[in-house]
């Protein structure tokens, strides 16, 4: 459950009503995370409380996002709400993995505090494995998106606009040509639980995925994060003098918490 | 095994409390008659302050059972006021850093604090990307949404087995303010030490 961190005396906690909620599937290649880290990291978001919840496995560490001496001695746990007012943004971070058989009793709490906060809607990030990928998947972009149907009336024509690819149904039973389509998002988490609850339940959600592989996730963050911007506008994508074409993966600033991903520095001894 | 040689005697403290579990980690046969020379967790109260509270975890606490073992622990408990201190180890390994950790001197000490903790930590903090996970992570959680304050002191050390070296590197808290008046002896200290030693080094005899 939503526990802010300033409480007591006249302040009711922060007000969610009409914002975005952004948040990651814990998923193939930790990709939505990471994303999220990166806008975090790159709006400066204030931390305004926690997601304390027994579905997740408990961890802490000083500040993930610190810039300095001075804030980097803020203890973070496993799942923490930053806020940008001025972007009408929310964002969930999810740290750790799930406990076993607490998958739906995390989607229902979850679920249950985007009503009550009165998001206007969420946008889950997400990943699914590459290797799953039909031929035709293979070929174009491997990025994806889905909106639950109270979304598609509002923001389904400027998908369109942007030329972005809806997130293909699979047969139930491959390889046997007449049988029903259903959603498959293989290494997705919770995200095929999370959207078909949304849709059964009238909440506005958008997933963006990408099709990746467990590895060295940051470009995929960095393809995510970009593809998330071309609808939300996060942060401005500037033009590039040099060869006119816009980049914006220079404008995201990487966290502090970053370094070291792939182990210590080698021993002298070694070599 | 800092704080059986360092704070805890059977003559100012007494036993008051414990929690029983049962996981593939636990060394016992039986998980219906669970004997109190079993590993799990003692509570023990100061006899002349019933305020200060010890808790001896001898066993392993599954990610499952960590958020049941807060409730019934904090649950019984008075939270205005209340201060809370860690003592947890881990392997040097873990450590992460620019150099490599072969060229660290361990064992040493690196704390973490909630928010509401002021007093002075008797070592660095824990940098990033650091974390810590299991019981000590659940509790300091615990303690940092809950506005309790609350620090964990993590041993980092580079030995598997119980030894003089990473108890005594545990040495800095005794000068904290929470220890200071709880610390035994020092004489008394150095017997219950060797005694801990004697009793782990029979099972190293293999190769006489």
């Amino acid at each position: 459950m939503f526990i802010p961190c300033h409480r007591g005396g006249d302040s009711a906690g922060p007000d969610f009503q009409g914002f975005t909620l952004l948040m990651p599937a814990v998923s193939v290649g930790n990709v939505g995370q990471l994303a999220i880290d990166l806008v975090v990291s790159t709006l400066d978001m204030t931390k305004v409380g926690y997601f304390y919840t027994d579905c997740l496995v408990p961890m802490v560490g000083n500040n993930p996002y610190a810039t300095a001496e001075e804030n980097s001695t803020e203890l973070s746990i496993n799942a923490e709400v930053y806020s940008l007012p001025s972007k009408k943004l929310v964002v969930l971070q999810i740290r750790s993995p799930f406990i076993k058989n607490k998958y739906r009793p995390f989607c229902e709490t979850l679920l249950s505090w985007v009503k009550s906060s009165k998001c206007a809607r969420v946008v889950l990030l997400s990943s699914s494995h590459a290797y799953q990928r039909d031929d035709e998947q293979l070929l174009g972009t491997p990025l994806r998106y889905l909106l639950t149907p109270d979304l598609e009336k509002a923001v389904g024509g400027r998908m369109k606009e942007l030329n972005w690819k809806e997130m293909e149904k699979v047969a139930a039973y491959p390889g046997i040509s007449d049988t029903d389509k259903v959603l498959h998002i293989p290494g997705g988490g919770i995200t095929k639980l999370l959207f078909t609850e949304s849709c059964s339940e009238g909440i506005q959600m958008a997933v963006l995925l990408k099709f990746c592989s467990e590895g060295d996730n940051i470009p995929d963050a960095f393809v995510l994060v970009n593809y998330l911007n071309e609808w939300l506008q996060l942060i401005k994508s500037e033009v590039s003098t040099s060869n006119n074409s816009t980049d914006p993966s220079s404008q995201w600033k990487i966290p502090s918490s970053w370094r070291l991903l792939f182990g210590n520095g080698l021993p002298p001894a070694l070599f | 095994a800092f704080l059986s040689s360092f704070i805890l005697d059977s003559v100012c403290w007494e036993v008051v409390g414990v929690v029983k579990l049962w996981n593939e980690w636990c060394r016992t046969s039986s998980t219906t008659n669970v004997l109190p020379t079993d590993s799990f967790c003692l509570f023990y109260r100061l006899i002349s302050d019933p305020t200060v509270l010890l808790c001896q975890c001898s066993c392993y606490v599954a990610e499952d059972q960590q958020f049941q073992w807060l409730e019934k622990v904090f649950g019984s408990m008075q939270k205005k006021g209340l201060q809370v201190t860690i003592l947890s180890t881990c392997p040097v390994a873990d450590y992460k850093t620019q150099e490599s950790t072969l060229t660290l001197v361990s064992p040493f000490l690196k704390a973490l604090k909630t928010k509401e903790f002021q007093e002075p930590v008797c070592c660095p903090l824990l940098e990033q990307p650091n974390i810590v996970r299991d019981l000590p992570a659940a509790v300091l959680s615990y303690c940092q949404v809950w506005q309790i304050p609350a620090v964990l002191y993590q041993c980092y050390t580079d030995v598997i087995k119980l030894d003089t070296v990473t108890i005594e590197a545990f040495k800095p808290l005794l000068s904290s303010k929470v220890l200071k008046s709880l610390a035994k002896d020092a004489s008394e200290s150095t017997k219950v030490l060797k005694k801990f030693l004697t009793t782990s080094e029979t099972h190293n005899n293999i190769y006489i």
